[in-house]
Formats: structure tokens, C-alpha cells, sequence
């Protein structure tokens, strides 16, 4: 079956089968292999994309339902105003390690600032407990986050 | 990738790699400078798993373009250790180059004229601090000599400094891109000669750089191990059997051949295990028995495995179980050791007439490496030749293995080392590098095969679990005089498994006159292996515990107890003798107190009797892989076993020099909280021969919440730079758990804390 997908403002036309997950569909029909692959169950947060700006699991999303939804991945993400600071400031303050899980991590951290751009220390927590790191760079997260919020407007 | 520099390496192997210290110089293809230096190791190193002696050299690689861009081969694989930028900064340091020139490109595995490529141990910065810094010295003196030539003037009237030659008489310059053909030409100079730079003008080493990776990481465009593609390549899983070593006996293959995109269905026969040995690491490098689906996408070919069915040979291990290893530990705890590893002095005679004496038993489960990135590796097989893309940390005997199960020589195996989603340990072994290499070889095509989630936590090697029954003494002064283990531990031989039984020299050992380390072995079937700071990981729980417990019954303060230890080895310990390799000095006493005092200070320790009722602070150090740390962790507990870490201070020697600053800090506060992780929900446990984890809800890691904050201090010492990866990890859970006892009065004995009805 032919699929359409929005990704990053572009419609692409996919040949897969409908249940196929728009995390492989992304990576494997699209080659855009920012966005990765880490449990398959929703429990790592390293798939997370943006669907119609919500933060959500790639490899929860059939694509036979993402064909009118407005995703947005790790490689368009620094098209928009807060992904480029998130972005600036993962490079500030050097937050990754092994860096495989940090796509997950700006898009969970950029869709926090977006909708709050002043969060707690509990917002934080909220936000992005469900993006596992495994070299536990999480420190160093909070403190871009952070150092993002002290940039925007409250 | 490849350029010249990867032609030149290949190329220059053979020719350099008996010679004691030798240095290459020639012209670059399209102009320049061309350098390869090789020194080999001076001496034995720590052996890691897959190490051979013949591998501790180093070869460094090196390019002076015309436009006065360095290009540096990176040897050793990245995992986000940070290796890949910290030895070229070292290497360009001496060099005089200004960082802003310098390119790194990762190199390919070259099986021998590179030296070790692997990333273990933490053993790259003391191994190649060195040697680069020669390699670097070299190719700056030809370049002032260059300079020198160039200007008819004295050699020695010239200095190097940010990528410029500089004559200090007349005040004139020349940049390294312009003399970079003139010291191609030059005779190279002896590397056992070359004068290295004064350790205060360093100017790269000890600022804080970024590693060139990141700025593709943040963007998504920084390819891993599971991103690599190439031209044809088919996709793969492969269904390992649900009891270890389990066999094929028959699949439904002609059904899942008949799915949507499947391509191939292939029943595999692995390699037979090859059991540890006294001096070997974890059996490794084999094939396991399976079936592979091959599709032509990911997806398809897991959805394929959906519908899978297989009958599978058990074998004799289908009804192993944690609760049956648990019994057999607390019977074999109740009996005589097989074996004395180590007695000092009388412990039995010693406890029996002893003012006080205290007993406890420790525990704790086997853990999986859990990378994010799960195992995968690309291979493409053609006309007898394998061409290999591996996120690995030890290429080595990766190819080996390629060679032994697809029959092939090695000089058939190319294996490009790509950026590894994390390794702890786990990288170390390379099966799913045979995996991919062998069912290329079967379909006739290139093919990636990736693992899902489920795959690499039922079938990784474990950190072994183990079983740790400690008596102790004290005199009528508080001394600890007397320390006795019967430890209970996992073999599949007649010798322990790799990473499960503690050192004969870890601590009290060498600082306690009465000493016994006894053991007996749990007959078991899983594959274990090397987990970050391996043994260490979680022995320094057991001791570190045990011995603030013993300080508590002995009406002693932890600390002051510990520095009396430290302050009075036996005759001969604690002075750099025990423990030490080539690169640097064994256990020295004075390094460890100097630490722990610092960190005692910096965390306030002797004012924690102002902490409210429910918070309490605990310390633990230990000594791992020549680094030195202590740490003081204060933490909450409430009356549900609710714990709240409130900040951790870390307090580490690693050597005179921290060559990238903010990795460090990154790697100590990343270990620390990844020990902490490990301690509170991570176990394996096994029941009917499986695995009964299989995801992130059930193998629990440490989620972003609650984080404390931690401080950081390097305390610097007059000794060669050691690595980082591991040394911070140990003593983080014992400083947890004493911090959990001193805020709630309950003592951790076993591991994870979630069975110790705690929870964060």
C-alpha cells in the first residue's frame, strides 16, 4: 500500500504496509536515521518525534494514521526558533556522552520550552523522565534546559 | 571514509612494526606531509579480553595539508568516552598546532600496525599519553627544522607555537602549511631523542573541546552503527533460542519465507561455547544457534519473527533458576569453601579471641550492559572478502572471529569502526559482528543485522551476580584486626567466570595482619562478561558497606576509620607495588587519603550530625583502574523507603593532567549516577533457563528525576594521566548505601535496592 507522510514540511508518498511504524518508515523508507530506535516500546523516549508539536513515540505510530498529522524529527527541528536554541545549548554545555539518545532528548526538551518556557524543576521531571539516557547525562540536560528557559520570555 | 592516510597506515604496517621507535615522513598525495610514527608499549600492560601483547603499540597517523589543515586518525573507537577527541588533543598538543586546524577521522580496524584499537579498561590515556606526545614532538621539530632550512638560520633560534614557525632574531614566520613539503623531505628524528614541551605551556590539553561528533549529533545527522546503509543491503534478525546454547531442531521456515518482503529463512548452527579459562576473558566471538529472517526492511523481517515457531533443543541448563542459584549460595555458605584464594596471618584464631566481631551476608543480581543502541553490525560479503561496519569496542578479536567462522584469512576483513550508541563492556564481545558477517555470507548479499531490545537484554553477557559472606574483628581500640569472606560465586569450569570473583588484592587485604578470601562456585550456564570498572562495579559495594558497618559497631567514625587503614599497610603494601602496569604506578596509599580527605572537607562531613531526622550522609572509595576517588552522597529516606538523593561530592586523582575537562566532568557524574542506576532496579534474573527481563519495564534504568546535584573536584597528583570511564563507578554505591543507612538505620546488603522494598 501507498502511504503519505508529512515530515518536516515535505509530503513524501511511501510503499509499506500500513501497520508499519512511522519510526522505520522515517528510518529505513526515508533514510532519515536521525530518529532512533531503542526499545520499541515506548519505554526509552529515543524515537520521540513531534506530531502536530506534541512530543510522541515514533514507534507507537502507525503510519496508516500519520498521513494528515504534521511531524517534525530531529533533522527539522532547529527550523524552529526554541529546537535552535535546545540545539545551541546541547552544544554549550557539551551535554552528550555517547550521544544516541540525545535526538529524543531535544525533542522532548523542545516541546517542554515550547509550551513552557519557564519550567520547574517538577515540569523538567514530568517532561522528560520517559527519555532514558543510559550514560546518564541527565544533569547536564537539565542544565541546557535551563540554561534555554533563562533565555526566553516567561 | 578514505584518503591517504588510511592508504599510508595500511601500507606502512608491515615495515614498522618491529621496530622499537620508529617515525615515517612523506609527501601527501596532493601536497604536504605525511607522518606516521610507531612506539610500542614499553612494557606489558593491563590485559584486557582480546588483547595480545603484540598490540601494545601505538601508531599515530598524521597529515599536514598545504593549506595547514592536520588531519589525526583517531585509533580507538568512540562510545562517548570521549577518546576520539582526547588523543588528538594530546598528539596536536606537542605538534604546536592550533586546534582550530585540526580534522579527526576515525580510523578503520587495521588488525596490527595501529596498535590496540580497542576501548576498555580505561587503559587509552595512560597507554598512548606517551607515546603521542612523542609522535607530536617529532613532527613539530621538523617542521622548526623546515622552518630553519627554509631561512638558512639556526634551528634552535626557531620555535612553534599555534601551527607557525617563529625565528626570534628577525621575528619572521612561516605557517605548517607552507612548510609542511619541506619537512617531508627532511630526515626524521629519533623518537627516544625528541624534547617534549614544558607541561606548563600546554595550551590544548587541559581546556575543555567539544568532539567535532556532537554538532552532527544535536542535528541528527551523526551516523551510529544502526544507521549505516549500503547499495543492495537486506535487513536481518536473528532468533537466538530461550534457553542459552539452545539448538534448532526444526522452524516453520517454508511459512515465514512466504511473508511480505522476506527473502531468506536460515537455520544456523553457532559455534561450540569456548569455556573460560584461568587467563582468558568470556567465551566470546562465536555464532549462536538461531534462525535468521532476512527482509528487505527492518520491519518486515521482525514482523516476520512474529510467526515464527521453533522447536528448540533445551539442552541440560532449561531449568537453571535465580531462586535455585539462591538456594545453592545459602547451602554452599553453610559448608566449607572448596578453596583458599588468599589467608594472611590467623583471621579464624584471630575472630574467635577478638573483642568484637561482626557478620553479614551480601548479595547481589546480575545486570546487563543495556546499551541505547542495541547490537548490530552491517556486513557485506563478496568474491571471499568481508567488508565490516561495527559499532564495536574491540575490534580484535571481532576478526577473529569473522575469520574462524566464515574461513577466510584476516587480511579478507575489513572492519570500519563506526561511533557505538554506548559500550560499558558490552562492545567488548562481537557476536552480532559474526552474525552479520556469516549471514552475508550465506544470502549473498550485504545485510544489517539489528536486534531488538528484547534480543540484547536475553542475550548479552552479564555482570555476574555473587554471594559475599564477611566476618570481621575488632580490637578494644576500634582497629579493624581480622576480615573473612567466604565468597560464593558463578563458574562454568573449575575457574570463576570472567568479572566474578574480586581480586586477591582488593582492599582490606594488604592493610588487615588476619586476612581470608575463600570461595566456592555455583555451576551455571549464562554468558558473563566485563561490565564498566569490571569486578570493581559492584565488589567495592560488598567491602565499602561492610566496612562502614564495621566502623559503626566499633563506635568509629567511617572515615576515620578507613584513613587509620590506609595509614598503616603491612609492610610493602599501599606503595604502588599492587596492582600497577607499565604506564602506572600500582595502589599508593597516600593518593587515596589525599582524596578522601578532600572530599570530606568539601561535602562538610564533620557537620553532618545538623542533618534532620531522615537525611544522612554515607562515603565510600575505591581504587579502579589506577584512578583514585571518594565520594560523600547525602540522601533522604522517608518512613515508605522513599529515597531522594540531595547532592553527591566526588573527589578523584586520576593523574597531573585532565586532558578535556568537560568530558570528565561528564564521564564522573555519568558514572556515579549510572552505578546509582544499576543499584536501585537493575537485575537479571533467570527462571526455567530464561531470561525473564525483556525491555526498559522490567530492566529499569535510572529515569531523568530526582537528580542531585554533583560536585565534581579533581585533586591533581605528580603521575601520568589515567583514564576515566571506570574509576568513578565503584565507590558510588557503597556512598549510596552507607548514606541510605546513616538517613534510615537500614543497611543494604543485597542488590538492587527494589528488593530491599527501596524505591526513588
Amino acid at each position: 500500500m501507498s502511504y503519505k507522510v508529512q515530515v518536516n514540511g515535505t509530503e513524501h508518498t511511501v510503499e509499506v504496509e500500513g501497520d508499519t511504524p512511522l519510526l522505520w518508515v522515517l528510518r529505513d523508507t526515508l533514510n532519515m536515521t536521525g530518529t532512533k530506535f531503542g526499545c520499541g516500546v515506548a519505554q526509552c523516549g529515543a524515537c520521540t518525534v513531534h506530531v502536530d508539536g506534541k512530543p510522541t513515540r515514533s514507534c507507537q505510530l502507525p503510519v496508516q494514521y500519520a498521513g494528515n498529522l504534521n511531524i517534525r524529527t530531529i533533522e527539522g527541528i532547529g527550523a524552529t526558533p526554541i529546537g535552535k536554541m535546545v540545539q545551541e545549548a546541547w552544544l554549550k554545555l557539551d551535554v552528550p556522552q555517547c550521544g544516541y539518545c540525545q535526538a529524543g532528548q531535544i525533542m522532548a526538551a523542545t516541546a517542554l520550552l515550547e509550551r513552557n518556557p519557564k519550567p520547574t524543576e517538577a515540569d523538567i521531571d514530568n517532561a522528560m523522565s520517559g527519555n532514558l539516557c543510559r550514560c546518564a547525562t541527565y544533569i547536564r540536560i537539565r542544565a541546557a534546559i535551563g540554561y534555554v528557559a533563562s533565555q526566553l520570555e516567561g | 571514509m578514505t584518503t591517504d592516510l588510511m592508504n599510508l597506515a595500511e601500507s606502512a604496517g608491515g615495515s614498522v612494526l618491529s621496530r622499537r621507535s620508529f617515525l615515517v615522513a612523506s609527501s601527501a598525495i596532493g601536497g604536504g606531509l605525511l607522518l606516521a610514527a610507531t612506539i610500542p608499549a614499553w612494557a606489558r600492560a593491563t590485559q584486557g579480553p582480546g588483547i595480545s601483547d603484540t598490540e601494545h603499540q601505538l601508531t599515530i597517523y598524521a597529515r599536514i595539508a598545504p593549506s595547514g589543515a592536520v588531519t589525526i586518525l583517531a585509533p580507538n573507537p568512540e562510545l562517548g568516552q570521549g577518546i576520539k577527541t582526547s588523543l588528538p588533543m594530546v598528539f596536536a598538543e606537542e605538534l604546536g598546532v592550533a586546534w582550530k586546524d585540526v580534522v579527526i577521522e576515525m580510523a578503520d580496524y587495521l588488525g596490527g600496525p595501529m596498535g590496540r584499537q580497542g576501548a576498555g579498561g580505561s587503559m587509552s590515556t595512560p597507554t598512548n599519553w606517551m607515546p603521542l606526545r612523542k609522535a607530536g614532538a617529532a613532527g613539530r621539530q621538523m617542521l622548526i627544522e623546515a622552518a630553519a632550512a627554509t631561512w638558512k638560520v639556526n634551528a634552535a633560534d626557531c620555535s612553534a607555537e599555534d601551527s607557525v614557525v617563529t625565528h626570534a632574531p628577525t621575528g619572521r614566520t612561516l605557517g605548517y602549511g607552507a612548510l609542511a613539503e619541506r619537512a617531508a623531505r627532511l630526515p626524521v628524528p629519533d623518537l627516544e631523542k625528541v624534547t617534549l614541551k614544558d607541561e606548563s605551556k600546554f595550551k590544548i590539553i587541559g581546556t575543555s573541546v567539544l568532539d567535532p561528533d556532537k554538532t552532527r549529533i544535536v542535528v541528527g545527522a551523526q551516523p551510529f552503527g544502526i544507521d549505516v546503509k549500503v547499495p543492495g543491503m537486506l535487513y536481518a534478525v536473528f532468533q537466538k533460542g530461550p534457553v542459552f546454547d539452545a539448538r534448532v531442531k526444526s522452524a516453520n521456515i517454508d511459512e515465514i519465507k512466504a511473508l511480505p518482503g522476506v527473502s531468506h529463512v536460515l537455520v544456523l548452527e553457532g559455534s561450540p561455547r569456548v569455556l573460560e579459562g584461568p587467563t582468558r576473558g568470556p567465551a566470546d566471538d562465536g555464532l549462536h544457534h538461531g534462525v535468521a529472517i532476512v527482509a528487505d526492511s527492518w520491519w518486515r523481517a521482525q514482523r516476520a519473527r512474529q510467526k515464527l515457531v521453533v522447536d528448540w533443543d533445551e539442552g541440560a541448563h532449561a531449568s537453571d533458576s535465580t531462586a535455585g542459584f539462591n538456594a545453592r549460595a545459602a547451602q554452599l555458605a553453610k559448608e566449607k569453601p572448596e578453596r583458599d584464594l588468599r589467608v594472611d596471618g590467623d583471621p579464624d584464631g584471630a575472630i574467635e579471641h577478638a573483642a568484637k566481631v561482626v557478620s553479614a551476608a551480601y548479595s547481589y543480581a546480575f545486570i546487563s550492559h543495556a546499551t541505547l543502541e542495541p547490537m548490530n553490525c552491517t556486513a557485506s560479503f563478496k568474491d571471499g572478502k568481508v567488508e565490516i561496519w561495527a559499532p564495536t569496542q574491540n575490534p580484535a578479536p571481532g576478526r577473529d572471529g569473522v575469520v574462524k567462522a566464515l574461513g577466510i584469512p584476516p587480511e579478507n576483513v575489513l572492519i570500519h569502526m563506526i561511533r557505538a550508541g554506548g559500550g560499558f563492556g558490552r562492545r567488548l564481545m562481537n557476536d552480532y559482528m559474526i552474525e552479520a558477517a556469516v549471514i552475508s555470507k550465506e544470502i549473498g548479499a550485504p545485510v544489517k543485522v539489528l536486534w531488538s531490545r528484547e534480543d540484547d537484554i536475553q542475550h548479552d553477557f552479564y555482570r555476574p551476580g555473587g554471594f559475599h559472606n564477611l566476618t570481621a574483628a575488632v580490637d578494644e581500640h576500634g582497629k579493624l584486626i581480622a576480615w573473612r569472606n567466604h565468597f560464593v560465586g558463578f563458574a562454568r569450569t573449575k575457574y570463576f567466570s570472567s568479572s566474578a570473583v574480586p581480586a586477591l588484592d582488593c582492599f582490606p587485604a594488604g592493610f588487615v595482619p588476619n586476612y581470608a578470601l575463600r570461595t566456592s562456585r555455583i555451576s551455571f550456564n549464562m554468558p558473563v562478561g566485563p561490565l564498566r570498572a569490571p569486578g570493581d562495579n559492584v565488589h567495592a559495594f560488598v567491602f565499602q558497606s561492610f566496612l562502614d558497618e564495621v566502623a559503626h559497631a566499633a563506635g568509629v567514625d567511617t572515615i576515620d576509620f578507613n584513613l587509620a587503614l590506609l595509614k598503616s599497610p603491612l609492610p610493602g603494601e599501599g606503595q604502588g607495588k599492587v596492582g600497577g602496569n607499565a604506564f602506572a604506578p600500582g595502589f599508593l596509599a597516600n593518593r587515596m587519603i589525599a582524596v578522601i580527605e578532600r572530599v570530606r572537607e568539601m561535602s562538610g562531613w564533620s557537620n553532618r550530625a545538623r542533618l534532620p531526622k531522615g537525611t544522612g550522609m554515607g562515603f565510600g572509595w575505591y581504587w579502579s583502574h589506577l584512578g583514585y576517588v571518594a565520594q560523600v552522597h547525602q540522601v533522604r529516606v522517608d518512613a515508605d523507603g522513599v529515597i531522594t538523593p540531595e547532592r553527591f561530592w566526588v573527589a578523584a586523582d586520576v593523574g597531573k593532567h585532565i586532558i578535556n575537562p568537560t568530558n570528565a566532568v561528564n564521564q564522573m557524574q555519568g558514572g556515579v549516577l549510572d552505578a546509582v542506576s544499576a543499584a536501585l532496579g537493575q537485575q537479571i534474573t533467570l527462571d526455567k533457563g530464561r531470561v525473564v527481563q525483556s525491555n526498559f519495564q522490567d530492566y529499569r534504568l535510572l529515569r531523568n528525576r530526582k537528580i542531585p546535584q554533583i560536585d565534581v573536584v579533581f585533586v591533581p597528583s605528580d603521575f601520568p594521566p589515567t583514564g576515566i570511564g571506570e574509576p568513578p563507578y565503584p565507590s558510588s554505591i557503597p556512598a549510596f548505601c552507607n548514606a541510605i543507612f546513616a538517613a534510615s538505620g537500614q543497611r543494604v546488603r543485597k542488590l538492587p535496592l527494589s528488593g530491599e522494598k527501596l524505591t526513588i
